[in-house]
């Protein structure tokens, strides 16, 4: 009901406003994502003539479902104020766990279900000790969710290459790779309908249920979250425990796709997932966001290094192009937050 | 002007005489300052001559913060103008201020904790050779700083490790460094004892000889019949009259301060005093800011706690509901025993926390809302609720029912008057005054047996708070049990049935209604021997 008088009224003043303001205002209301999604299709449509094709869409979708998901793992960290620069090693482990234990387990012969799933619980299950270990760091000794994901990298991955000794682990049961990384099911990829799936769960999670809304107030202001009676350590806790899960998942899906567990896949996560989050307007301070602006932050990613691969541009400078987006999302969206306060809502 | 124990000695060298009569340094003209969703400083006029002191009065929140920062250079106004020695000025920052010999010595410190004592004092202005500090110089500076004031601290010192007074002490001399033409004191006493105000006094009349305008902002009677020349009272942001010292009684001040006759804000509280609510034995806290102290609340009356800011009253309140260290004693609620350090049962021993102390009936609303009271980036309804989640009438399995949520959250909010009432906005949206009535309504979705306030009125207008105090005795002849954790003393002695009085961390006095008068209470404030 009120939402419905302020958009009257937002409509009297705009036929009264000038065009600039009214950009202005569209730009307070809407954030800077729109903005940079629209620039990147008008851009690479006009650059290139495969890349508003059914084909190419089809395949940034599929391309974008594994830092949908690590963003949407970093956005439930990033509402509690934390931070979480594992979600690269906690790739590596999973993929690793999962592909050993799958060859380990599997006799070569026959489908190997048993072994798909044995080794996906050991990879989740290491996945979960990481992000557990985690929240237990920066919950109950307060190490800071900087310093104490940045040392679990360290850990993680030179667990990870010590057990691999650095190699590829090949030999998985095709049934994995041919499910998880290149099966369909109703037309649509399987990664893209898990991450489909996983969209809406956490979208629940996130808005209507009270461990969500939690989150949002523990970041917003702990202490007074503490004081309204929340169990912040235990909320923190399962927040990094949580994330850790859906990182496992998109990490299980990549294994699948590479069909071999490495243990240098990953590594661009954790900084493209914060720039998802952060381009979607999910503030690094914790608190503010929205779920389906992180989702969108990721897939302006995947199209941006999708037109950028069409364009040929080589992937050094793609890296360049990506910290550059970034640092403007930030800008942009500090000018956004001044608007705002002049424009007086 | 009532005059209190506090009048002046004789033995005070200060000589507040007459200030003379020559033009003004400072002269504010129609001076407005807008914030997003309010008008903090409505078209002000103000002046200060040479050698007079200027009290602005008016309660938290009427503008005199706004109004001092803008002549210090914190915050620009919106529109009006500034004139120094007549000339119209644009004060850009703090530092162009004091270059333009305005300083200022706020409420709110602002030194850095890590730092020691000579560092903070210089901070922004060291002396330099080159790209090097003049050590040896700055330190003899300081000394001879803190000399001159007569305060007993170290240069060497560290912030941190002193105490709030001692702040204070470094951010008066501060703003004495330098020699300014207009000082503006935003409640220097409010931490000092009664000696340190003395000294201050002695100060600011020597200031005043050497033709210094003093602005100065105080809640205390006594002193603005000790030092003021002339009082400037605000009201809501607007100027609402300044009047000279000789006709200024507390009487009119009060009226003129408020809109209303003082019957008109406190509501008379039936007191029903029936069983033991809560009933603290012996407490000791962690750093002794409490010690052994005890006191009781029972259903059905309004119990105080009064003292300076710093005495502990506001921590025994926080022990209670669990987010403070306890060292010992005994707390019961309800006749359950919650902790007791004497105890050997190991169930007494366990740390309270806020969580069990909400379940039992228990809420503390805390003094300081920003910081503690409200998630500022989030909409009133979110935060009202936010307690209160657990409950059945919020969550069903964990799964929040959003629907009664906005019931629940829009009935409670018409109730208290929210202004606008749109509970969806974001609580940093409202005014002081209303983000105090959603941290309250935090508290009335729960079934709650006593309520603790701390401070409730801290920044908050007339209006508001006419309000929150007819919530507070509604509250009470509901049967409820009201703990009223107050600085402002007008509020314990109008409200209250029955208030303890704390000293350093000590209850010192336990006064009953017939008992509580301003002389009375205040005798307890200080140290004794100067009493």
């Amino acid at each position: 009901m009120n939402t419905k008088t302020t958009a009257l009224e937002a409509q009297n003043e705009k036929n009264t406003l000038s065009p600039s303001d009214m950009m202005k205002r569209a730009f307070v209301r809407a954030g800077v994502l729109p903005w940079f999604l629209l620039i990147a299709v008008l851009i690479f449509t006009f650059a290139t003539d495969n890349f508003l094709t059914e084909g190419n869409l089809f395949s940034v979708s599929r391309q974008s479902t594994y830092l949908i998901l690590v963003a949407m793992a970093q956005m439930i960290v990033l509402l509690t104020a934390g931070l979480d620069l594992s979600v690269g090693v906690m790739f590596a482990m999973t993929s690793v766990i999962s592909s050993m234990v799958m060859v380990n387990v599997w006799s070569g012969e026959g489908s190997g279900w048993g072994a798909i799933g044995l080794g996906c619980l050991a990879g989740l299950g290491c996945n979960l000790l990481i992000g557990g270990l985690n929240g237990i760091g920066i919950a109950y000794f307060r190490v800071p969710p900087f310093v104490m994901t940045l040392a679990m990298s360290s850990i993680v991955f030179g667990l990870a290459l010590t057990i691999t000794g650095g190699t590829p682990v090949y030999g998985m049961p095709d049934a994995f790779a041919e499910t998880f990384g290149y099966g369909e099911l109703f037309g649509f990829p399987i990664p893209v309908l898990v991450t489909l799936i996983a969209i809406v769960i956490v979208y629940i999670f996130v808005n209507r249920t009270k461990m969500g809304r939690y989150l949002y107030a523990i970041g917003g202001n702990i202490k007074a979250a503490e004081l309204s009676g929340i169990n912040t350590k235990l909320t923190l806790f399962w927040a990094y425990v949580i994330s850790s899960f859906i990182t496992g998942i998109a990490a299980l899906m990549l294994t699948a796709r590479l069909e071999s567990g490495e243990s240098n896949i990953g590594a661009d996560y954790p900084l493209l997932s914060i720039a998802a989050c952060t381009i979607g307007g999910i503030s690094l301070f914790g608190g503010v966001g929205r779920l389906p602006s992180a989702v969108l932050g990721a897939i302006f990613i995947i199209l941006v290094q999708n037109g950028m691969n069409l364009l040929r541009v080589n992937s050094y400078l793609q890296m360049v192009v990506i910290g550059i987006l970034l640092i403007l999302a930030i800008v942009a969206d500090n000018y956004r937050q001044k608007l705002m306060l002049t424009l007086k809502d | 002007m009532s005059t209190t124990n506090y009048s002046p000695r004789t033995s005070n060298p200060a000589d507040f005489g007459k200030s003379s009569s020559d033009e003004p340094i400072l002269r504010l003209e129609n001076v407005s300052k807008q914030y997003p969703g309010t008008l903090a400083v409505d078209n002000m006029n103000f002046d200060v001559k040479p050698g007079e002191v200027h009290i602005l009065f008016g309660e938290n929140g009427a503008g005199k913060s706004t109004l001092i920062q803008m002549v210090a250079g914190v915050h620009k106004p919106t529109s009006g103008k500034i004139f120094l020695k007549g000339q119209q000025v644009e004060i850009n920052s703090v530092h162009h201020a004091r270059d333009l010999g305005v300083s200022a010595v706020f409420q709110e410190f602002s030194l850095i904790p890590q730092l020691t004592v000579e560092e903070n004092l210089f901070l922004g202005s060291e002396e330099c050779n080159g790209p090097f500090l003049k050590k040896v110089e700055l330190h003899r500076l300081a000394k001879e700083t803190l000399d001159r004031l007569g305060f007993p601290l170290k240069p060497d010192d560290k912030v941190q490790n002193l105490s709030r007074a001692e702040h204070q002490m470094i951010e008066i001399a501060k703003a004495f460094r330098t020699k300014p033409n207009i000082m503006i004191l935003d409640e220097p006493t409010a931490s000092l004892t009664e000696r340190e105000t003395d000294q201050l006094f002695e100060l600011v009349a020597s200031l005043k000889k050497d033709g210094i305008g003093i602005i100065y902002i105080t809640h205390r009677m006594k002193e603005i019949a000790r030092i003021g020349d002339r009082v400037t009272i605000l009201r809501d942001g607007k100027f609402i009259a300044t009047v000279d010292m000789e006709e200024a009684t507390e009487e009119r001040l009060v009226e003129l301060m408020t809109g209303r006759v003082v019957d008109q804000i406190f509501p008379e509280i039936k007191n029903q005093a029936a069983e033991n609510l809560l009933e603290i034995d012996g407490l000791t806290l962690k750093g002794h800011v409490v010690n052994n102290s005890s006191i009781n609340v029972r259903a059905g009356e309004v119990v105080g706690i009064a003292g300076l800011v710093g005495c502990g009253k506001s921590e025994i309140g926080r022990a209670a509901f669990g987010i403070e260290d306890i060292l010992g004693g005994k707390i019961t609620f309800c006749g359950e025993t919650l902790y007791d350090s004497n105890s050997s049962d190991n169930n007494t021993q366990k740390k309270l926390s806020p969580r069990k102390m909400l379940d039992r009936g228990l809420y503390y609303v805390p003094s300081d809302r920003r910081v503690e009271g409200l998630v500022m980036n989030q909409s009133v309804r979110h935060n009202v609720s936010l307690p209160s989640l657990s409950l059945s009438k919020f969550t069903s399995k964990s799964f929040l029912r959003r629907k009664n949520e906005k019931s629940i959250v829009q009935d409670i909010s018409e109730r208290l008057e929210l202004a606008p009432l749109d509970i969806d906005r974001k609580a940093e949206s409202f005014s002081g005054g209303n983000q105090q009535k959603a941290l309250i309504g935090k508290a009335l979705v729960r079934d709650v047996k006593l309520f603790i306030f701390d401070e409730p009125t801290v920044g908050v207008d007339v209006g508001a708070r006419v309000l929150i105090y007819r919530f507070i005795r509604d509250l009470c002849e509901a049967g409820a049990g009201v703990l009223l954790i107050s600085s402002d003393l007008p509020e314990i002695l109008h409200l209250t049935h029955r208030s303890y009085v704390m000293y350093r961390g000590q209850v010192r006095a336990h006064l009953q209604q017939g008992e509580l008068d301003e002389q009375n209470v205040l005798s307890y404030f200080f140290e004794e021997e100067s009493a």
